[in-house]
């Protein structure tokens, strides 16, 4: 492989950093799409400007969190075991919590202005809440300690457990109460009616934050990388350290 | 624009989440890889 | 060969009864949990201050107390075993772990349902429940099916939580999301057993179901995921 000695970059490849031009002309774009070409809702006026963070970033949680399970199973099925998926795995549960606090935060901003309140209590709202809270618990696993192998297996079972106990919630607390409009784009004849430019602003929204959210995994599994050798060379030097004690 | 200041600061808040957060990972992947040579990296 | 001729029913009630022998001799539940998880009944009426209300919200006040003593019940089943590397030894001896989490869980259950039984008098005591002969049998079933249910998930989260020492801090962060439905359906059933709020003993019975299907769900899981878990 050739080395890229023009920048200093610890984590940079020429193809990460494509990409990243490529994230940050897409934000710029769905930002004018978002607050300046799209028109106003009908029904919710300017106020539908707020959908076009939330239900992307939504979006990329629930990719994130899809990905942390798919690696997690892998790591656990294959027979190599590669620690390259457990670290997919925590790098992309990272990015699925700070997304779903982004989500809730800007979805709760929305409500306040479309329902008069920043929190309902319907299945879908508090299921999310769950998500965030389950996440956090997870990423809590991962910094326990230990080997990197007890670290992948702990975590991947858990994240396998997550898997389970999501749809539980999210059953137990829909049949507890519900509230929340149908999502709008599948189901015509509620709030929002989009537009073409509307539409097109949102599904824009989606392509631009899944490219984030590759950029952002990418980078994030190889600091997660970088720390595992950091780790790892701190204790081979420790043991080089006390074998020289020791006079072997 | 009406609420204004709830939609900008939606978007002004996701914004800035998103980039200190990526400043932090670039960040932190330059300065853990003072400690390895480049060779050693699975990605150059 | 001989792991192979004991039955793993054996294995586990023979784990279980090794758990139970413990708290009888250490009478930790007894002296401890009970009278915590008796207080925090009292408090809760402190807390509201109307009997009205209390009556209202007694199925909730019960589950609440017993999720909150789970958590001290938990700890302490892990504790004793991760305290001397009891459950390395267990596994060192190639018991299958399997049966080790079905024997963990039937002793927790069995403490956990001594103690909902206390709350569930406690809160007929104290916050004036009344119950209908059949409301009293709907109760049994509830405390039966919920406790099933917190039992699997308590021993899974609770092995995973023992694994390093000194982040006993964890389990609450864990294992409350992963029981909400438990909370739910076991509020709700315990509602209608109560006749509260209007709630008809009927009415239960759905919830119940909720609480069965969770216990089998965790219980297969369980069995799968426990040796992963606190294999190190």
């Amino acid at each position: 492989m050739q080395l890229d000695k023009t920048s200093p970059s610890g984590t940079g490849t020429p193809a990460t950093r494509t990409l990243g031009v490529l994230v940050i002309a897409s934000l710029i774009a769905l930002s004018l799409f978002g607050l300046v070409f799209s028109a106003e809702d009908v029904v919710q006026g300017s106020t539908v400007r707020i959908m076009y963070v939330h239900v992307p970033s939504i979006w990329v949680a629930y990719m994130a969190f899809a990905f942390t399970a798919i690696s997690s199973a892998v790591y656990l099925t294959a027979k190599n075991r590669s620690l390259g998926w457990d670290r997919f795995a925590g790098a992309s549960a990272e990015i699925g919590v700070l997304f779903v606090a982004i989500s809730l935060v800007t979805g709760s901003l929305w409500g306040r202005l479309t329902w008069g309140t920043y929190w309902v209590w319907d299945a879908r709202l508090t299921s999310t809440a769950f998500l965030f809270i389950t996440y956090i618990g997870y990423l809590a696993v991962r910094r326990l300690g230990g080997t990197h192998r007890q670290r992948a297996r702990r975590s991947g079972v858990l994240a396998l457990l997550a898997v389970l106990e999501i749809p539980l919630v999210h059953f137990s607390v829909r049949v507890w109460r519900s509230l929340h409009q149908e999502a709008s784009v599948a189901d015509k004849g509620t709030d929002v009616e989009l537009d073409g430019l509307m539409l097109f602003s949102l599904f824009f929204g989606l392509v631009a934050f899944t490219l984030l959210f590759v950029w952002l995994v990418i980078h994030r599994q190889r600091t997660l990388w970088l720390e595992d050798a950091y780790a790892d060379k701190g204790l081979d030097a420790a043991i080089v350290a006390r074998r020289e004690e020791a006079g072997v | 624009m009406e609420h204004a200041s709830f939609i900008i600061g939606s978007w002004v808040l996701t914004a800035v989440s998103v980039v200190v957060y990526a400043v932090f990972i670039v960040k932190r992947g330059r300065s853990l890889s003072q400690n390895a040579s480049r060779e050693e990296f699975p990605w150059t | 060969m001989s792991t192979h001729s004991v039955s793993r029913i054996t294995v586990s009630l023979a784990v279980a009864r090794k758990d139970l022998a413990i708290e009888w001799n250490s009478k930790i539940l007894v002296n401890q949990v009970a009278p915590f998880s008796a207080i925090v009944m009292v408090l809760f009426a402190f807390a509201l201050d109307n009997e009205g209300i209390l009556q209202r919200v007694a199925p909730g006040l019960v589950w609440l107390a017993t999720l909150f003593s789970m958590l001290v019940v938990i700890q302490r089943t892990f504790a004793v075993e991760s305290a001397d590397g009891a459950l390395d030894a267990l596994r060192v001896a190639g018991i299958d772990p399997s049966a080790i989490f079905f024997g963990k869980a039937i002793a927790l259950m069995v403490q956990l349902f001594a103690l909902e039984l206390l709350l569930v008098a406690t809160a007929v005591v104290l916050y004036g429940v009344e119950m209908s002969a059949l409301g009293f049998l709907e109760v049994l079933v509830t405390l039966a099916t919920a406790t099933i249910g917190l039992g699997f998930v308590g021993t899974i989260y609770g092995g995973l939580a023992s694994a390093v020492r000194g982040r006993e801090t964890l389990l609450p962060l864990l294992l409350l999301p992963v029981v909400a439905p438990v909370l739910i359906g076991a509020t709700r059933a315990t509602e209608a057993a109560f006749e509260s709020g209007g709630a008809k003993v009927s009415e239960g019975w759905p919830w119940i179901s909720l609480l069965l299907m969770f216990a089998v769900i965790f219980g297969v899981v369980g069995s799968v995921a426990f040796g992963p878990l606190i294999d190190e």
